[in-house]
Parts: structure tokens; C-alpha cells; sequence
């Protein structure tokens, strides 16, 4: 069968401020083609898949769309062009009907008046959702839909756009084995129409039940394209991973405490976590890996108590405690540092002390509950030199900080309150190179004096030059324990991806 | 590294603290100063307007019961929330301390009392709404100001309550001299501020106020137990409302079911003008204080010009957005917002 090349991109580069996103990314489709794109978190496929949807500016590379140079300048161009993508998280209007959902932006008005005509709205979607096979009904809430349901709405919204290219990012994140299966099914039907369909996902064990060709990125690098009736999992999870040249960086052996200072018992929750059961060592760093939405940050605000389990036991020093409120995990001596310091870590307009003292309140107070500034003055000038906190004073907003001085002051916050195991997520996370090395002499500083540290990276190399050991997440489930010694990205890959040989 | 903090502390220290201090406070400076031109301007037009008589009897005097409610809405505003119950609540409590008064024949410190109980009571039925049934303030607070409202016509059986002449000193409470040439209504609103400052500056609820309206998710994670902390902020929004009944019965010799409705939205616009943000996470009460005085300023000086009443809240309108527009652009030019 002869291949039409339906879009190819050559060269493209992506930079963000510090960061090379994307370095000279080739990627090409065929009409009648499912190509997937796979590469560890941060590789930058979505960089990619948002540079192709308009949503990014690409910095140089060349897009060339049905035989034409194209520009893809904003979402609407791309619409335009004939470029659909349904990204991971829905973006479907719950209160809307399934038909207003698909027309959104186009509505059937009747001639010349200005009001809808709902009857050819339906029609048009009852129209499409036959072509498509879906048993959906288009006067239906999508609100009152399944995740799943609601995923095929989007597709028939991307399809009703009579576009070319479909991007799909992450499809079947959120689907179980069956629905799977009929997700499947329409995307051959769309192949069998000719369309092209990108196709992004961590379940590797889906490219080969779906997708013809599959192109790996690394580090925001272009690796290589494979066929995908000539390849194994292995050999993308290898390609993907990559030999790195330099020696990864190990931490220096630490002889292991015996002492267990925090014991996690069968933890699930009401969506995704399936019994976890772990333990943490005094002085240790627990590496937490697994790709995006293994459960990690989730596993976190179980323990903490800032969401409901559903079972599970939680042992402090051989003790049960129970955890039901963040007041109970702080008062057990757990303090959480949140992938997102902003939003769950920080109170940005208010200065230095104020964040460093505010889960120690009680402590500068006398019993009539008034503030006993002086010594809070002290505490925060000692931890602004301790922890070298670039400010000016303890008197600055917390806004104006660095992000690598704003994770100081939230480490501040938690040595303040005296916590003895802390939780960091992505502690690294939006850190420039520079700061990120603090960040981690920092840790292992904090792990030599008897801290017990959780550390949940998504970031490999930082994962094997921190941890003591890994454990290691796979939808929901903690699939392994692995000492530093006998890991490598390999193998984690391998259990973050429930693959083993 | 650290020579360099000490180096950069030392500009910060070597600069003019004044200086730093007005660019610090500079909404509350500029609040103060639209205060002064306001008044200075009414003297120019009507030199009565800067009698004592005027100052303390018509525009100290008649800002009280606003005062007080703003001075307590202020710390449920900086939390981020926002309660509307206060101005009918306020007629419900004089109500009820009247009829308890009157049916108990209390004095006047008991009576007092029970108008702090019954208003802090309300308060915290607002922040049990809020905190347990998840209401959003602006709903939990709506619900309660009807409430309120019918529950004041229903326990007067829509009449004034006529108390104040049976017991002895009701009146002397607003209108006595304790401090000559200042009536006590005033020495109240201006005691019960200061108390409000200490309090929301000073102490471990009023820490937790800003905490909560600048960023209640992380300040919940760092194991403050926010539900509890918001019920005591709003069991304060009503111990001023308490305040705010007393004085009015006082100043009005009586305790009316209708009077209340509207008080809420001028001690929210006096809060917005004082430079406490909506947002939450924000504000003082000396710019709370400067906010009632600047409507009261208005109302009189207006007044005093005869100009329509109508006229006054067309102006009082244009002051709000003035003033929050003003802030924004300075705070906008400051780089505080964007």
C-alpha cells in the first residue's frame, strides 16, 4: 500500500527559561496511520503534541501539513488546519448536553434569528456518534457520563472538526480493559477513513495492539523510529531509558539504621491506591518513582491524612497512630512538602517568619494565645543562615524568593515544627540547575542527622542519586523495593511500567 | 554568601525606615490622605462642618454601629470570606437583649452580656454553616441574614422594643461622657478597634486569619486546624455585631426589627475602602476605620452642602469605585498584582 505523508515536522526546538524542552525533534505521519510518540516523563512529548496543537510557539523547526509549510499559531489555526487533540485531562462542560459538548463554539442557529436550533444540533450529533459506532445519546448531561463515555465524546468532538490529524494524549489513562478495547475500535475505523492518529501513552503494552509506528524522545532529544511489528517492549523501554554516558550519580553508602520509624500498612483509597504497604528507616531516603499517576502524590495525602482512606494502618515507631486531618500527620511529627509549593505550601503574600512559624504557632505563644515575635525572629534568622536562603530579610514577601529559596522556606517550616519524617514531592520541581544541587546536599544533610525522608520524583537520575532505596508505583500499586545498589533506570522503568522480563 | 545578605540587609536598614514605612503602608497613607482633602474641603465649603459638635455628635457618632460591624466583618473579609448576616443580625440581638432586658429586668452590664453572647453565638452559627456544611460564605451568610431578619419581626411581633427608659444607664452607654466632649459610642467604636488590631496583629487568631485568606490549602497542610479557627473568626464578626446592637439600642433609645438591613454592605464598603482585600489575606483595621469615617465624612459633609439625599448615595457609589480602582492601579504599578 502506497503512504501518503500526511504532516511531518523536522528540527523542531522547544526552550523554556533553563530548560531545553525540545532539541531538533523529527516526527512524521501517514494517512491511515497510528504513530505513537513514548518517552519518560519530561522527554517532551507534550511539548511536542502542544507545539502541533498551537498552544506552544516552537523556537525553529520547520511543520510541514498536507505537502504545505503551515504555522501553526494557536489552537484555532490548528483547528482550522484540520489538527485535533483531546488532551488528558477532559475538557468537556459536565452541564452541557453531549450534543452542545461536540458543537461547542459552532452552534446551529436557525436562519437568521438568534435563537439555537437544538433539534438540528442533536441530529448532527446522532449523525456523527452513528458514523463513529458509539451508543451515546446526544440529549444526555455529560456530567452524568463515565470516564470513559465522556472520552468519547471528545473523540467525537475532535472527529466532528472533519480534521486530519488526531492527537491523543494519555487516551486510556483513565479506562478500564474493556473500554479499552472499544477505544480501540474507533481508532481503527478512523484509520480505515484515512485519518492519522498520534497516539501518546505510558501503557506500553498497548503500542502493539494499536499503533503501526512508535518514535521515542529522551531529554527532549529525538532517539529513533521504530515499526512496530519489528520491535519488543524491551527494546522502546531500553531506547527510552537510554545508556546514559556519564556514571549515574550515587549517594554515599550510609550505613542503614535498623530503627523503622514509620511503617505503612495495606493504604488504599476510594480511586486509585491498592493496599501500599512500605516501611521507613531512620535516616533513610525513600525514593518513590512511577510514571504520572502511579499514585504517588496520592499515596502522600492518604498518609497525611489530607484525603480519606479507605483502609490502611500507619505505624510511628512501632505505634498505630491515626491519621485523619493534616493536624494529626503534623502532630505525629510528619511534615509534607507539596509538588505544587505554591498552591499547597506557601502563603505567597506573606513574608519569611510568617511561613516559617505557621505550623509552629503554638510554640510562639503564651497561654493568652498572643505571639511571641522575638523569639520567632530568631528561629527564622538561624534557618535563613542554616539553610542559606538567599532574602534580603525575614521580612520578605515570599513571592519575591527564587523557586530553590521558596523550597527552603517551606524545609524551614517543617525543621521549625521539629518534624521527623518529611515527605518531599518533586522537591526539585521548577528549581534551576543550580539550586537543585543545594536542594540535594540539603537532603542528604537532613538524612545524616536522623531525618527519615520520602522523596517522590518523577525524575530518574534524581531518583538513583538520592535514595537509599526505591519503591517504585504502577497505577495505583506499589509494584516493588529496590536497594540503590541493585537498581538502574532500567529496571525501574520496568516496574513503573508493570513490565518485567 | 552570607556577607552578601548583610550587605544587601545593610541597603535596606541604611534606607530611610520612614520612607519605607509609607511605601509599606502606602494604601492606608493614601486612604488617610483622600480622608484629610475630603474634610478640608467640606470646612472650605461650610466652615460648621469642623465644629466639635459636628465631628463627634454628627460624624463620629453616626459611624459607630457601621464602625463596629466593619471592625468585625474585617477579619471574616481578610479570611478570604464575607458575611452578610451582620446587618439584620444586628436588629435581631438588639431584639432579643431588649426583650430579655425587659422580661428579666437586668441591668445594664448583664444586658450588655447577653448582647455579646446572643451576637457571638450568630457568628458562630455562620461558621459551623461554613465550616461543616461546606457552605460558601456568601450563601451560608445569605441564608442567615433572612433568617435573621424574620426571626428580629417575629420575636418583636413586629413592634419596637421600648426598653431602654426602664433601665437605668441604657442610654448613658452611646451617649454618656466618660471622657469629656466624647460621647462613649465613640470611645467604644474606638476602643473596640483597638482591641480588633491587637488582636488580628498580635495574637495566634488573628495570625491564623491571614494564614487562611492567603492560602487556606497550604495553610491546612501545615496542620492548622482550619475549620475550628474559622469559627471562632466568625464567632468574633458576631461579638462585634453584639457590640453594634448595644450601641444602636442605646443611641435609639429603643431596639426596632426593621433597622438593620443594609448596614452590612456600607461596613463592606467601609472595609473595601480601608484597603482590605476581598481576596482575603490582607488588611488592617486602622484602614477599616478610615473607611467607615471617610462614608461618614461623606453622608455629613453632603448633608451639610443640602444636597439630596439621593445624591449622597450616588456619590457614596462612586467613592467605592474610586477607591478600590485607585488601589489597584497603585498596587498594579507597585507590582503587587498583575
Amino acid at each position: 500500500m502506497a503512504t501518503t505523508q500526511l504532516l511531518s515536522l523536522t528540527g523542531v526546538s522547544k526552550e523554556f527559561p533553563g530548560v531545553k524542552a525540545l532539541n531538533n525533534v523529527h516526527f512524521d505521519l501517514n494517512k491511515g496511520e497510528v504513530h505513537a510518540i513514548v518517552g519518560e516523563n519530561g522527554a517532551g512529548k507534550s511539548t511536542l503534541m502542544k507545539i502541533l496543537s498551537g498552544i506552544y510557539k516552537k523556537d525553529a523547526g520547520d511543520i510541514v501539513y498536507q505537502g504545505n509549510h503551515v504555522d501553526v499559531s494557536s489552537p484555532h489555526e490548528a483547528q482550522k488546519l484540520g489538527i485535533s487533540i483531546i488532551h488528558q485531562e477532559l475538557n468537556l462542560m459536565p452541564d452541557l448536553t453531549v450534543a452542545q459538548n461536540i458543537f461547542i463554539g459552532r452552534e446551529d442557529r436557525r436562519k437568521g434569528r438568534v435563537f439555537l436550533d437544538n433539534a438540528r444540533l442533536n441530529k448532527a450529533a446522532k449523525d456523527l456518534l452513528a458514523e463513529l459506532e458509539l451508543t451515546l445519546d446526544p440529549k444526555q448531561l455529560v456530567g452524568t457520563l463515565t470516564i470513559a463515555k465522556q472520552q468519547m465524546v471528545e473523540i467525537a468532538k475532535a472527529v466532528s472538526y472533519r480534521g486530519e490529524v488526531i492527537i491523543m494524549d494519555e487516551p486510556t489513562s483513565s479506562l478500564t480493559p474493556t473500554e479499552t478495547e472499544s477505544l480501540f475500535k474507533i481508532i481503527r475505523t478512523l484509520r480505515a477513513a484515512g485519518k492519522g492518529v498520534v497516539y501518546i501513552s505510558h501503557r506500553l503494552e498497548e503500542l502493539s495492539s494499536i499503533t503501526d509506528r512508535i518514535t521515542v524522545l529522551r531529554d527532549g532529544e529525538y532517539v529513533q523510529t521504530l515499526n512496530t511489528p519489528e520491535t519488543s517492549i524491551s527494546e522502546v523501554i531500553s531506547l527510552m531509558v537510554g545508556r546514559k554516558l556519564e556514571q549515574d550519580q550515587r549517594p554515599d553508602v550510609r550505613p542503614l539504621s535498623n530503627e523503622v520509624v514509620l511503617k505503612v500498612e495495606g493504604i488504599s483509597d476510594i480511586k486509585l491506591l491498592r493496599d501500599v504497604s512500605f516501611e521507613l528507616r531512620k535516616g533513610e531516603i525513600l525514593g518513590f518513582a512511577g510514571l504520572m499517576g502511579a499514585g504517588r502524590t496520592e499515596l502522600a495525602r492518604a498518609l497525611i491524612g489530607a484525603d480519606p482512606k479507605t483502609s490502611g494502618k500507619v505505624f510511628l515507631s512501632g505505634k498505630e497512630v491515626k491519621i485523619k486531618s493534616p493536624a494529626d500527620a503534623v502532630k505525629a511529627g510528619i511534615g509534607y512538602l507539596s509538588e505544587d509549593r505554591k498552591k499547597y505550601g506557601l502563603l505567597l503574600v506573606q513574608n519569611l517568619t510568617f511561613n516559617v512559624i505557621l505550623s509552629s504557632i503554638p510554640a510562639f505563644s503564651n497561654k493568652f494565645g498572643f505571639l511571641k515575635t522575638k523569639p520567632a525572629g530568631k528561629i527564622v534568622r538561624d534557618a535563613i543562615k542554616q539553610l542559606s536562603i538567599r532574602t534580603p530579610s525575614e521580612n520578605q514577601y515570599v513571592k519575591n524568593l527564587s523557586g530553590g529559596n521558596q523550597q527552603k522556606v517551606v524545609i524551614a517550616k517543617w525543621l521549625t515544627r521539629d518534624c521527623n519524617i518529611l515527605i518531599f514531592d518533586e522537591p526539585t520541581r521548577g528549581i534551576d540547575v543550580g539550586a537543585k544541587d543545594e536542594i540535594y546536599k540539603l537532603l542528604t544533610k537532613l538524612a545524616k542527622e536522623g531525618k527519615s525522608i520520602i522523596m517522590i520524583s518523577s525524575e530518574l537520575p534524581e531518583i538513583l542519586r538520592m535514595s537509599d532505596r526505591i519503591a517504585v508505583m504502577c497505577e495505583g500499586k506499589l509494584t516493588g523495593i529496590i536497594d540503590n545498589k541493585d537498581a538502574d533506570q532500567n529496571k525501574i522503568m520496568q516496574y513503573a511500567t508493570k513490565f518485567r522480563n | 554568601m552570607s556577607d552578601a545578605i548583610k550587605a544587601i540587609d545593610g541597603e535596606v536598614e541604611g534606607g530611610s525606615k520612614i520612607a519605607a514605612l509609607v511605601k509599606r503602608e502606602i494604601g492606608r497613607v493614601l486612604a488617610l490622605g483622600s480622608l484629610v482633602v475630603i474634610f478640608i474641603f467640606f470646612t472650605i465649603m461650610r466652615p460648621v462642618f469642623a465644629s466639635w459638635e459636628n465631628v463627634s455628635g454628627g460624624i463620629l457618632m453616626s459611624t459607630t454601629v457601621i464602625g463596629l460591624l466593619a471592625i468585625g466583618t474585617t477579619f471574616v473579609i481578610i479570611t478570604g470570606g464575607i458575611d452578610l448576616s451582620i446587618g439584620t443580625a444586628t436588629a435581631l440581638v438588639a431584639i432579643i437583649v431588649g426583650k430579655t432586658v425587659q422580661s428579666l429586668n437586668l441591668n445594664v452590664w448583664s444586658g450588655i452580656l447577653v448582647g455579646l453572647i446572643v451576637g457571638g453565638i450568630l457568628g458562630v452559627i455562620n461558621g459551623l454553616l461554613i465550616t461543616i456544611l461546606k457552605l460558601p460564605p456568601f450563601i451560608a451568610t445569605l441564608a442567615t441574614m433572612k433568617a435573621a431578619q424574620g426571626l428580629a419581626l417575629i420575636v418583636s411581633d413586629m413592634k419596637p422594643v421600648l426598653f431602654t427608659t426602664d433601665v437605668k444607664g441604657w442610654d448613658s452607654i452611646a451617649q454618656g461622657n466618660l471622657i469629656p466632649k466624647i460621647p462613649n459610642g465613640v470611645l467604644i467604636l474606638f476602643v473596640g478597634a483597638i482591641i480588633a488590631a491587637i488582636v488580628l496583629n498580635k495574637t495566634v487568631i488573628g495570625r491564623y486569619t491571614f494564614a487562611i485568606g492567603s492560602n487556606e490549602a497550604a495553610t491546612k497542610l501545615s496542620g492548622v486546624k482550619v475549620n475550628h479557627w474559622l469559627v471562632a473568626i466568625y464567632g468574633i464578626g458576631g461579638l462585634y455585631v453584639g457590640m453594634a446592637a448595644i450601641v444602636l439600642t442605646s443611641r435609639l433609645g429603643s431596639a426596632r426589627p426593621d433597622l438593620g438591613l443594609g448596614y452590612e454592605l456600607e461596613a463592606i464598603a467601609a472595609v473595601i475602602i480601608g484597603g482590605t482585600s476581598l481576596l482575603g489575606g490582607k488588611g488592617t483595621i486602622s484602614g477599616t476605620i478610615i473607611g467607615a469615617l471617610i462614608m461618614a465624612v461623606l453622608v455629613n459633609g453632603l448633608r451639610i452642602l443640602e444636597l439630596q439625599q439621593e445624591w449622597q448615595y450616588v456619590i457614596t457609589g462612586a467613592v467605592i469605585v474610586l477607591a478600590v480602582w485607585g488601589d489597584n492601579v497603585r498596587r498594579r504599578s507597585a507590582g503587587e498584582i498583575s
